[in-house]
């Protein structure tokens, strides 16, 4: 069977696109940001995944509010990125897994997740550049993924204790895929943050600090928010913790399960209080 | 959601919003495209009037004010590309949305590290 070892959380502001294009990751304002990442390049370079699959909410270039849907799996060859229409670089197609992506919907909804399914998936810079993150050498990342895509651009969103519970049937499916592929499971977007409204600017930084903490010690502490709860406290794109729930769940609830490899935390990127985390699954 | 508590500063973007906001979101959607961006820039009236939209949205859409996009039912992330048209990042639109300078807005975000 597969074997799923472990997880990556980064946030995905598209800034961080503009600044890998112009080499920035030493200046003085993006360097505390992209130094969270050499210890989880090291861990990932041992660890060697094939197969990543992402939580990551589109920001309307594939989906429209003509047709949103809650979840939806990605089950394509190929994902390509493209225009965004706010003038960050585009970045290269990255390769899907069609078995894991069948496998994972045939589970689910087998679990009674009502899913989308997507054989055709562009991906905007939420999945694309936490790859770039974590994959800085390449142009592509030498990884396999199955996108999974969750709403956060129509109210309500999934709860979070329904996400969470997603994130634990995709762990679960990817322990019983008969593969002998390493995978990973990701989470992009977040930490608090709001772009629109009077309130535009918003950080809470006790709230993520206590979020990030749950991480390793108490995965299941943000399940008792509302969406509406979460954007309260963590602002209207805070609420992409969603995502991150749906990676740790898929870990296993066990906190003594995972350990920390390396966590990092800096305000502000952009408008956002930007979190990146490694945590492996112990054998 | 009536029985939802206010949240000051902050509309979640709802139903009831995204009804009211469907022709202005639909508009700002093709502007992933660059060629309906510059079909935009050529003649916005025109291509205004093409997605049908409201009168309040004309008006928000002319004014370039991301409040008043946002009371005509706009979503913030199809606004972002219709921003992205005139080269405003979100620290300008920040800045714009809580009558900041743009140096006032960062100051405010760095400030956030002292909660």
């Amino acid at each position: 069977m597969a074997q799923l070892i472990g997880g990556l959380a980064t946030s995905h502001i598209p800034a961080i696109g503009k600044a890998i294009a112009q080499g920035l990751q030493q200046d003085p304002y993006w360097k505390p940001f992209f130094d969270g990442f050499p210890p989880i390049h090291a861990w990932l370079g041992e660890q060697q995944p094939d197969v990543v699959v992402v939580f990551y909410n589109d920001h309307g270039l594939n989906f429209f509010l003509d047709k949103m849907p809650t979840f939806a799996v990605g089950a394509a060859a190929e994902y390509p990125n493209a225009d965004e229409g706010w003038g960050i670089p585009t970045l290269p197609t990255t390769r899907g897994n069609l078995d894991l992506s069948w496998h994972l919907v045939n589970e689910l909804i087998a679990c009674e997740f009502d899913l989308v399914t997507c054989q055709e998936m562009l991906v905007d810079h939420a999945c694309s550049i936490p790859l770039k993150l974590f994959w800085p050498d390449h142009d592509a990342a030498p990884v396999e993924i199955v996108p999974i895509n969750v709403n956060t651009v129509q109210f309500p969103l999934p709860t979070a204790r329904r996400t969470y519970r997603l994130g634990q049937a995709v762990g679960e499916a990817i322990r019983s895929w008969d593969s002998d592929k390493r995978v990973m499971v990701m989470a992009t977007g977040g930490l608090s943050h709001q772009l629109e409204g009077e309130r535009a600017g918003h950080i809470n930084k006790q709230f993520d600090l206590q979020f990030l903490e749950s991480m390793a010690s108490n995965p299941e502490w943000a399940t008792q928010f509302s969406d509406r709860e979460i954007v309260a406290a963590a602002g209207t794109q805070g609420v992409e913790l969603l995502m991150w729930l749906a990676m740790r769940a898929a870990l296993g609830t066990a906190g003594s399960g995972v350990r920390m490899v390396h966590s990092n935390y800096h305000i502000p990127i952009s408008n956002t209080a930007a979190g990146t985390l490694a945590l492996e699954v112990k054998a | 959601m009536t029985d939802a508590p206010e949240i000051p500063g902050t509309t979640p973007f709802d139903g009831d919003v995204a009804r009211r906001g469907y022709a202005l979101n639909k508009m700002c959607y093709s502007f992933n495209e660059r060629a309906n961006r510059d079909a935009f820039v050529a003649d916005p009236e025109a291509y205004m009037r093409t997605y049908g939209l409201t009168e309040e949205q004309t008006e928000a859409i002319r004014s370039k004010q991301v409040l008043a996009l946002l009371a005509a039912g706009g979503n913030a992330y199809y606004l972002a590309k219709f921003a992205g048209i005139f080269g405003l990042d979100m620290q300008d639109i920040g800045a714009q949305q809580t009558g900041m300078s743009k140096e006032e807005f960062q100051a405010k975000l760095v400030a956030a590290n002292n909660q």
